[in-house]
């Protein structure tokens, strides 16, 4: 439909009983973007992302994922996203490969392509010599790029990324940017939630949601510049300072 | 299917490496079985025998030296009558009375045929069968020695009195017993504790985000258990025909039928636990108290549900592994075939339906 918008969102809306966790969000995300959705916690983040993914029916609003709607696509929606969330997310007691091999396979993959991607997943994440150790003694950073490389596995048009980043040093943060602007770049659109400005900072534009409502959304330096804002911190200290709604 | 069968590859990993898994899969069964077992062939040894011996002649006495001379028993000869014969039996020390009329050996010499009687004490009735078991083959053993040389054949018929238990309920209920725990064990807790897990670990939602079926998820968890639970079946029958000498005298492949419905009731049970549940613990909890318990009590394995108050015997018919437990009893020990079964193992289709229905309903309603 819309040449190159892979993730287009109107007047999105998500009650539970009275409480609106959702309120009519409005918003397109193009191929290939990273897209930054900040919020504070409880600004409903979470349920949005849910009803991207397909795993909670919106109450109004419409929305189409890789042009797939979120009511009744649900399935063909899986097939064409990756998911990574913020709790770690690999089988602890499989090794390298068998998670590789056990989410290659879930998502249908034929096995000679698993085998392929296997090989050169670890190739490239520089796995070799430890595929057939247990994922459990791997160092946290390893875990986390091995789970966006698994997120990806399927070469999906879109990947949520639920907080990716929690927990992890600075400079392994680093590198697992570094995969995911390579992502980017091969045109796999970044779907990111993050509560490291500095992380905001990276992606081509951000949403932040307050009391379920998306209040701003625009590049970094636009978002700067409108605040009058030095840094995200700024802005984003400005917009949560008056939202009702806490954890 | 593919997926499927990666799904299953996984889940057999998981439980293959956990080593704590694999022992109550596997340890378990085979240290119940035996402690049953042995508790079962040590207690026969050196067993207190008291004899009443109204006879007093040859033929009495030449038997008793046999029965004396088996290592299972120990005579004590008692000086008093027959009737004294209950309050010997509540002290607790005696196992079995051995009675022999008056003129023993008279009736054998003259009608070429005598009595003795044996009274044991059924309230155990594993032990009162061993040694019923035993002492007819004694006396069968002396029947056959005085009959070598002889063309009419004497015969001594043992008159077997079971005491305070007369049918005999309850035995060899152990196997049945067993089985159906081992099931319940396994398939309820391991499968409501490996589902829990993958929520607890924040797999589940990159499960329910992949294109494979969340109900396959589910079926895929389960199977691998339903296979170990068979392997369970096949070891706990091994080991009762071959260790403890329990044949089984029914079909052995209705036998498994059963035992695969049984499991899927189970198994549905666990998948229930698993949805309404959030944490690891919990699941375990609920596990061991709403199903072991329930099945200890009232399955009738461990207390007679004929001799509890009639509201406690309306409950137990909601146990599954009560029918279960009949079932397998039936198969094993009476060696009844489907056509006497037919309503238990319609019950427990029932139960199982109804269970996995139920769950597979609060699980699409969890998934909203």
């Amino acid at each position: 439909m819309q040449d190159d918008k892979v993730i287009v969102c109107e007047k999105l809306t998500k009650r539970f009983g009275d409480f609106i966790a959702t309120n009519e969000i409005t918003f397109d995300v193009h191929k290939g973007e990273i897209f930054g959705f900040l919020g504070a916690n409880g600004a409903g983040k979470t349920t949005a992302m849910r009803m991207l993914c397909g795993l909670s029916s919106p109450s109004s609003g419409k929305a189409t994922i890789a042009g797939y709607d979120v009511y009744t696509q649900t399935e063909q929606i899986k097939k064409n996203i990756g998911y990574m969330s913020q709790k770690f997310s690999l089988y602890e007691n499989l090794t390298v490969r068998e998670n590789i091999e056990f989410f290659g396979g879930i998502y249908g993959l034929s096995d000679e392509r698993i085998k392929s991607k296997t090989e050169e997943l670890l190739q490239r994440l520089g796995l070799k010599t430890e595929a057939n150790k247990l994922v459990a003694s791997l160092p946290l950073g390893w875990k986390q790029k091995l789970s966006f490389s698994v997120a990806v596995l399927h070469e999906p048009k879109i990947v949520f990324l639920d907080e990716p980043t929690g927990g992890v040093d600075p400079v392994t943060r680093r590198q697992f940017w570094d995969m995911i602007y390579e992502a980017a770049d091969s045109g796999i659109t970044v779907f990111v939630t993050t509560h490291y400005m500095d992380e905001a900072e990276y992606c081509n534009r951000i949403s932040i949601m307050v009391d379920g409502k998306m209040e701003v959304l625009d590049t970094p330096t636009n978002l700067k510049n409108s605040f009058h804002a030095r840094s995200m911190d700024e802005v984003f200290y400005q917009l949560a300072r008056g939202a009702k709604r806490g954890d | 299917m593919k997926q499927f069968l990666a799904f299953v590859r996984k889940e057999f990993y998981h439980v293959l490496r956990d080593r704590r898994t694999l022992l109550i899969l596997f340890g378990m069964p085979i240290a119940q079985i035996l402690i049953f077992g042995f508790a079962l062939t040590n207690e026969v040894k050196d067993s207190e025998i008291l004899v009443v011996d109204y006879a007093k002649d040859n033929a009495s006495q030449e038997l008793l030296t046999k029965i004396g001379s088996s290592r299972y028993f120990n005579i004590r000869q008692a000086a008093f009558t027959h009737k004294e014969i209950l309050g010997t039996f509540q002290k607790g020390k005696i196992k079995a009375v051995v009675v022999f009329p008056a003129n023993f050996n008279g009736d054998l010499l003259h009608h070429n045929k005598a009595q003795i009687q044996i009274i044991t004490d059924a309230s155990d009735v594993n032990t009162a069968n061993m040694i019923t078991n035993y002492l007819s083959s004694i006396v069968m053993d002396y029947q056959n020695q005085i009959n070598q040389n002889l063309e009419i054949p004497y015969r001594i018929t043992p008159e077997v009195r079971m005491l305070y238990n007369p049918q005999l309920k309850g035995a060899h209920g152990f196997v049945p017993g067993v089985m159906a725990l081992v099931l319940l064990l396994v398939s309820v807790m391991m499968t409501a504790i490996s589902i829990v897990r993958e929520k607890e670990t924040g797999t589940m939602e990159i499960l329910l985000v992949s294109p494979f079926k969340p109900v396959l998820v589910i079926f895929a968890k389960a199977f691998p258990y339903l296979a170990l639970s068979l392997v369970n079946v096949v070891a706990i029958l091994l080991l009762s025909v071959f260790v403890l000498d329990l044949p089984v005298k029914g079909s052995v492949a209705l036998l498994f039928a059963e035992s695969t419905l049984f499991i899927i009731t189970c198994l549905a049970l666990g998948i229930f636990i698993s949805i309404k549940t959030d944490t690891q613990q919990i699941a375990m909890l609920i596990s061991l108290m709403g199903m072991l318990l329930p099945t200890m009590m009232f399955s009738g394995f461990l207390f007679p549900i004929e001799n509890m108050p009639v509201p406690l015997q309306i409950i137990s018919n909601i146990v599954p592994s009560k029918w279960f437990y009949i079932i397998v009893k039936s198969i094993m020990i009476k060696g009844l075939g489907i056509a006497s079964l037919w309503k238990e193992t319609l019950i427990l289709l029932g139960m199982t339906v109804f269970l996995l229905l139920v769950s597979l309903k609060s699980f699409k309603i969890r998934l909203q």
